[in-house]
């Protein structure tokens, strides 16, 4: 990641070390993980011990610290979903692509994530992938949409 | 827009507001929250957009995005005003007619209406569906009537009006006394008088303090307050300054979660808006109040819901839970007096000071006065977010409003509260909903979720699920916490899998008293309250699981084998085609037989089994029957020759 675009997103929060964790999830977003570089150009510019971001880091689910695949498939596991199946479409997917929650495959074709709860309930069980939301998935038809990502 | 310098030019522009309005006006209102999103509203927005301007009605008709309706089952919705007909389910194909036979010529589309699915009956107007005909919904109400992009449509419905009474002629104290008055409690899962939290902070010497809304809901199942925020975020801004007036802050922080961007979104701008009015910033009405705000995204961990926890991360570390030795309305944010209310609690404030405590006292019951919107989701008919004054039936919540459990199906429990909640069986469904009601009966409030279960759905799969979840989101700090739900799972994993042992149930009823009694903050302390309901209304299954090695709600995988009814099957080759492990064995005229050692029991046979031959069983607890002879499989058909 380019070290200029992370001193803007710096820049842009006002360099304060209590904007730490708004820093991480703009460069989160900007590159979809954190390289070890961006997070010590943070640490050196925030004037932040890396260990103390390291445990940011790693706390909260929404950095990750290795690249992410193409596409992003979420598997929503709240309780609505999880009454109505939801197991049996993460194990589907996970037999179809090899990985597991957190993994992403060799080709960096897919990530596999589980989620909480995407919030819309009525739908479920629900499988996102790439922010569109796939609803009433049966375990079955998992396949089928799979299929339509390259 | 010029910054409104009194409670007076609030007024006077309200009225210049209301005066370009049209009451008369075709305006098509369409839900645009996320959970519709979801179902597809975005595509029925561009699609009305690009209809309306094709029928050269642009300058005719209103559209207003607004946020979630609350009948989600049913989304995207459509009003269409003056007339208020409802129309459910859009989709794009539908919105030419929409504006061609419903704004142009003035009929009703019979196929696009709700239909009663006991009577058959077609129903018009919102108010008369039986869904929303049995709400109160004082809070939730206004989202389906106003675009919360546009602070314009809140001053429309007397927006901010409840701050400028106040900053005209209430006292800081006076304002505290109401809110104590009207015994609001908070609505995120603790319940705490916010009058009492309030007043706590008014009288601290300290000269900053802080005011906070909390809208990390982390609850899975639950949506309320991404809804509110997302719909209606200047209701819950307004409600938010009105506090910090009370209490002599001059900052405050909106904490919300990452994963809910719309919400996000529509904060930010609500902000922008309220500060180019003059409802923020300096000099706030021109009574010289101060008061900014700032949002906070949050990074995805369920324990920075927990107040202490959520003012760590906002000073930018890890949000883990600290103790309340000195409660955070006198030491929080930055060791400084700080207010923290869930989303709905702040919602909740400007109608208090407009209508008054007496007004708001008349809804609920004692102990729990106002309404309470719940998430009600599951294995219900109709999934949505439902507002009802406290003190409503589990049962008419879920019966009247909720349509009951789809499918034939038996009621089996309800869950709420959230992972620390509990489970509530069949006998408790006349239980009034309540703080100190649902408590009592094992379980609580929490921030709102309510999940339905039915015949189906295994106990002590149920009780494991909100174990793993907790385990997961443990910070890790205490050890009862962090290391016993972790052999709490351990054990209801083995249970669930047939592994279970005498004794399993006793032990895990240790672990949860220790962990009860010995955890800092409230993830701990009501982590085994998914174990303890269950065990309590639900034993009987947890000795069935553990003695008879059977799941009687034939759900846990290991403890459940499928097979094919060979009196049944009429070898359609559906299940053998549809069968994602090649477990079914068969041909055309081929009588199919699941070969169980390749069967991964994913269950898509039961479910496209026809259900004229339902000849897929799912068995439990006893051996599977040994498959039909070879030479008995084919199925000869009589032909007519004979």
């Amino acid at each position: 990641m380019d070290i200029d675009k992370i001193d803007q997103i710096i820049d842009e929060h006002q360099g304060e070390a209590s904007s730490l964790i708004q820093v991480l999830l703009a460069i989160q977003s900007e590159n979809r993980w954190l390289p070890k570089e961006a997070l010590e150009r943070v640490s050196e510019k925030l004037q932040v011990p890396l260990i103390r971001i390291q445990h940011i880091a790693t706390f909260y689910k929404a950095f990750s610290l290795v690249p992410k695949g193409r596409h992003e498939i979420h598997i929503c596991m709240g309780t609505a979903c999880h009454v109505r199946g939801a197991m049996r479409v993460l194990e589907t997917v996970q037999d179809l692509t090899g990985i597991r929650p957190g993994e992403t495959d060799l080709d960096l074709k897919f990530s596999l994530e589980t989620v909480n709860c995407l919030g819309c309930c009525a739908l479920g069980p629900v499988m996102e992938i790439d922010g569109k939301t796939h609803g009433k998935v049966a375990p079955g038809e998992s396949a089928g949409v799979l299929k339509n990502y390259e | 827009m010029s910054r409104l310098n009194s409670p007076a030019e609030l007024e006077e522009f309200r009225k210049s507001i209301l005066s370009k309005r049209d009451p008369d006006k075709p305006c098509i209102t369409l839900c645009s929250g996320s959970a519709c999103h979801a179902t597809g509203s975005r595509e029925v927005a561009a699609s009305i957009e690009a209809e309306i301007k094709k029928q050269g009605l642009s300058a005719a008709v209103d559209v207003r995005k607004t946020g979630c309706h609350g009948f989600c089952e049913r989304g995207p919705i459509i009003v269409i005003h003056p007339e208020k007909i409802c129309y459910f389910q859009i989709k794009p194909e539908d919105v030419p007619e929409i504006v061609s036979r419903t704004i142009k010529e003035k009929q009703v589309i019979e196929r696009l209406l709700y239909s009663d699915p006991n009577t058959k009956e077609k129903i018009i107007h919102e108010s008369e569906i039986p869904f929303y005909k049995n709400q109160e919904r004082l809070v939730f109400g206004s989202n389906g009537s106003i675009d919360p992009k546009r602070i314009d449509d809140y001053l429309a419905i007397d927006g901010y009006s409840a701050l400028a009474k106040v900053l005209a002629g209430m006292t800081s104290g006076q304002v505290v006394e109401e809110v104590k008055k009207s015994n609001l409690r908070g609505r995120g899962g603790g319940g705490f008088p916010a009058g009492r939290k309030w007043e706590g902070s008014r009288n601290a010497p300290d000269e900053i303090k802080y005011v906070i809304v909390n809208a990390d809901e982390g609850d899975p199942g639950a949506y309320m307050d991404r809804s509110l925020l997302e719909g209606n975020p200047h209701a819950v801004l307004e409600g938010l300054i009105i506090g910090a007036y009370a209490i002599g802050s001059h900052e405050g922080y909106i904490y919300v979660r990452q994963e809910y961007p719309l919400a996000v979104e529509n904060v930010n701008i609500a902000i922008q808006q309220a500060e180019a009015y003059g409802f923020l910033g300096q000099n706030i009405l021109g009574s010289g109040f101060d008061f900014t705000v700032k949002v906070h995204q949050g990074a995805g961990a369920f324990v920075s819901g927990e107040s202490t926890a959520l003012m760590t991360a906002l000073e930018g570390r890890v949000g883990e839970p600290r103790p309340k030795y000195i409660r955070s309305n006198i030491k929080g944010l930055w060791g400084k007096p700080s207010v923290l209310n869930n989303v709905e609690t702040w919602a909740n404030v400007p109608l208090i000071i407009n209508q008054g405590a007496d007004w708001f006292t008349r809804f609920g019951t004692d102990g729990s006065k106002g309404t309470k919107i719940f998430s009600l989701v599951g294995k219900i008919t109709n999934t949505g977010l439902v507002e009802v004054p406290m003190g409503m039936t589990l049962r008419d919540i879920i019966y009247n409003i909720g349509g009951g459990i789809p499918g034939d199906k038996k009621f089996k429990a309800v869950q709420t509260g959230g992972p620390s909640g509990g489970c509530l069986p069949e006998e408790l469904l006349d239980l009034e909903v309540g703080f100190d009601e649902l408590t009592k009966a094992g379980s609580m409030m929490g921030s709102g979720g309510m999940i339905v279960m039915d015949e189906d759905t295994c106990m002590v799969d149920v009780a494991r699920y909100f174990i793993d979840f907790l385990t997961d989101e443990s910070c890790g700090k205490c050890v009862p916490c962090r290391e016993g739900l972790r052999q709490m799972l351990k054990k209801l994993t083995n249970i669930t899998k047939g592994k279970g042992e005498e004794g399993d149930i006793e032990l895990l009823e240790e672990i949860s008293e220790i962990a009860k009694e010995a955890s800092l903050c409230a993830l701990g302390t009501s982590a085994p309250n998914p174990f303890l309901s269950t065990v309590r209304y639900f034993r009987d299954e947890y000795e069935a699981h553990i003695k008879e090695k059977r799941c009687p709600a034939l759900s846990c995988k290991e403890l459940i084998s499928y097979y094919i009814d060979s009196g049944k099957c009429r070898a359609c080759m559906i299940c053998l085609r549809k069968c994602p492990a090649d477990a079914v064995d068969g041909g055309k005229k081929k009588i199919h037989i699941i070969d169980q050692e390749k069967c991964t029991k994913c269950g898509t046979c039961f479910e496209v089994c026809p259900s004229r031959f339902s000849a897929v069983k799912k068995i439990s607890g006893e051996p599977v029957p040994p498959p039909i002879p070879e030479e008995e499989r084919m199925i000869i058909r009589k032909s007519k020759a004979q």
